[in-house]
């Protein structure tokens, strides 16, 4: 009883780890328990995809014109700016956009998640909810990891879209390029292989997401200034995840598809 | 089952037709890391009687209530409630008893992303399971008609005050028809005239729905208007019980200190 004060830290690590795959656990088994939520669901969707379009849309538009500006300097002295739409779709579906865009939306939505359920854990509405004989995994958790899972990749390409847009008109600041032959031009140097894993995960980016946010939102303790840590905590884990999520990814796929 | 120092002999009988056993605790302990907060609870609460719990604070008096609903699981000794121990259930026997108990947080807890009448209807929807509107208005009118609060059906729970948040809180309990209330301090925080309603509207709700209750409070008035019998807390023991006057009347000094502010 004693050693209660200096528990250490690898045990506590553990004891999350566990807590966190048991939480998992739950979650999938909320999914298929009767009376899915759908008017939560709906609605999470709209808060969490309508309302991060914007942030999405800036940033990634931001992005193609950037690495436009920042290509073309090095693509022209191998004498090769033909290339540059290529260069841009590749990087930017490939990797660039899914991870920023999912870099975003943990710094918007999992902080969100995580500060809202932290906020009903301390003002005891999680207790209640859960006394009353309801289900706050069903209608709070469940909803929301499904809404990120979903909404992420949709944001995602929508990001991928105004980014090589951005490009294009980054493009024309030097060259004149028509839209319809830069769309020419990124299409053909677009395949299913690019395409399909970078879409693939950011599945799994937004499961992530709402994963860690409602995570850190159930177990935030119970003082005021816990749900500032729950979402702070959330942000932090949330893009740890999505960069680990990601190696992981590179891997798998170049092991299938990039011989 | 023994008292430090027995006031008097319980007389529940009297107000009871039915004298069945609701909730029973013997030698109930719970410890969280080194320190014993419940070191040897022992209560039993009969149908219909509204028992108080009065305690120095941090004694343990929520912790009792949260072993009851099965939000911790007690360390020791046995907690029955229907003559069911509660740390034995199963999932959904637990989810089974927490629809037959009513929970009154401190907070009154209203969920605050939703409105006054959906905070209503979550239990109703969620809980029983109702489908039919027409019967869902009913209910809800009804109860927030109990409550006094009927104007209030559209207003978010932030643009409550803190009584009618805590009104609400004990409408959305009130509405599945439990046949336990807990109450967590139902009155902390409220002016003396607000406290009064509460434990007036406590009173009533007993009358009405025919529910058993068990009562924390620090609030001597609220004892005095809802309790059949006070059973004072200290250190982790029941250490005395009686009937609100058998108690002022008690020698004891910890159980006069609760009362010396009343004439
Ligand atoms: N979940 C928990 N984890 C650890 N300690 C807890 C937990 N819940 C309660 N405690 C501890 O148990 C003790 C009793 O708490 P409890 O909330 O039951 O007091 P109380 O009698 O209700 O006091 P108050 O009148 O102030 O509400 C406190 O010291 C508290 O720190
Ligand atoms: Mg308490």
């Amino acid at each position: 009883m004693a050693e209660e004060i200096t528990i250490p830290g690898w045990k506590k690590w553990l004891e999350d780890i566990g807590e966190q795959v048991s939480f998992f656990i739950r979650f999938i088994k909320n999914i298929f328990v009767g009376g899915f939520e759908w008017s939560e669901f709906v609605r999470q969707c709209y808060e969490i995809g309508y309302r991060s379009m914007m942030l999405v849309g800036i940033t990634s538009f931001i992005m193609g014109v950037v690495l436009i500006l920042q290509l073309r300097p090095t693509l022209v002295e191998f004498g090769a700016a033909s290339m540059l739409p290529k260069t841009l779709s590749v990087s930017f579906v490939r990797e660039i956009g899914p991870v920023i865009i999912a870099i975003i939306c943990a710094g918007k939505i999992a902080s969100s998640i995580g500060a809202e359920l932290g906020s009903m854990k301390v003002t005891e509405q999680l207790d209640a909810m859960d006394v009353s004989g309801a289900n706050p995994l069903q209608y709070l958790v469940v909803t929301r990891i499904l809404a990120t899972t979903i909404m992420v990749p949709f944001l995602s390409v929508i990001g991928d879209v105004i980014g090589l847009f951005g490009g294009f008109l980054a493009l024309n600041l030097r060259d004149h390029i028509s839209l319809s032959l830069y769309a020419t031009k990124v299409l053909a140097s677009l395949d299913y292989t690019d395409f399909l894993p970078a879409f693939i995960k950011t599945i799994f980016f937004g499961l992530a997401i709402g994963f860690v946010g409602c995570y850190k939102g159930f177990h935030s303790s119970k003082g005021t200034e816990s749900v500032g840590l729950a979402a702070n905590s959330a942000v932090v884990t949330a893009s740890l995840w999505i960069f680990v999520i990601d190696a992981i990814a590179v891997q798998i796929t170049s092991l299938l598809f990039y011989k | 089952m023994e008292e430090k120092e027995a006031v008097a002999e319980p007389k529940e009988k009297k107000t009871h037709d039915k004298n069945e056993v609701v909730i029973e605790i013997i030698h109930l302990k719970k410890s969280f890391g080194s320190k014993d907060v419940l070191k040897d609870i022992n209560l039993t609460v009969h149908s219909g009687e509204n028992v108080v719990v009065l305690g120095r604070s941090g004694q343990g008096k929520s912790v009792t209530i949260q072993c009851i609903v099965g939000m911790l699981i007690p360390d020791g000794g046995t907690l029955k409630v229907f003559g069911e121990e509660v740390a034995d259930l199963n999932d959904k026997e637990l989810k089974e008893l927490r629809m037959k108990i009513g929970f009154l947080f401190q907070s009154g807890a209203l969920y605050d992303s939703m409105t006054v009448r959906e905070n209503m209807e979550f239990p109703l929807t969620r809980v029983l399971k109702l489908e039919d509107q027409g019967e869902i208005d009913k209910r809800v009118e009804e109860v927030l008609e109990a409550v006094g609060l009927a104007e209030a059906i559209d207003k978010m729970p932030s643009d409550l005050s803190g009584g009618m948040r805590k009104r609400a809180g004990l409408a959305r309990t009130l509405i599945i028809k439990p046949e336990i209330m807990l109450y967590d301090e139902p009155t902390t925080g409220l002016d003396p005239i607000t406290s009064r309603e509460i434990s007036q509207l406590i009173l009533d709700m007993q009358k009405r729905y025919k529910t058993t209750s068990i009562i924390i409070t620090h609030d001597m008035e609220c004892a005095r208007i809802t309790a059949d019998r006070v059973v004072i807390m200290d250190d982790g023991e029941y250490i005395a019980q009686g009937s609100f006057d058998e108690l002022h009347k008690s020698k004891n000094k910890l159980v006069q200190s609760f009362f010396k502010d009343i004439s």
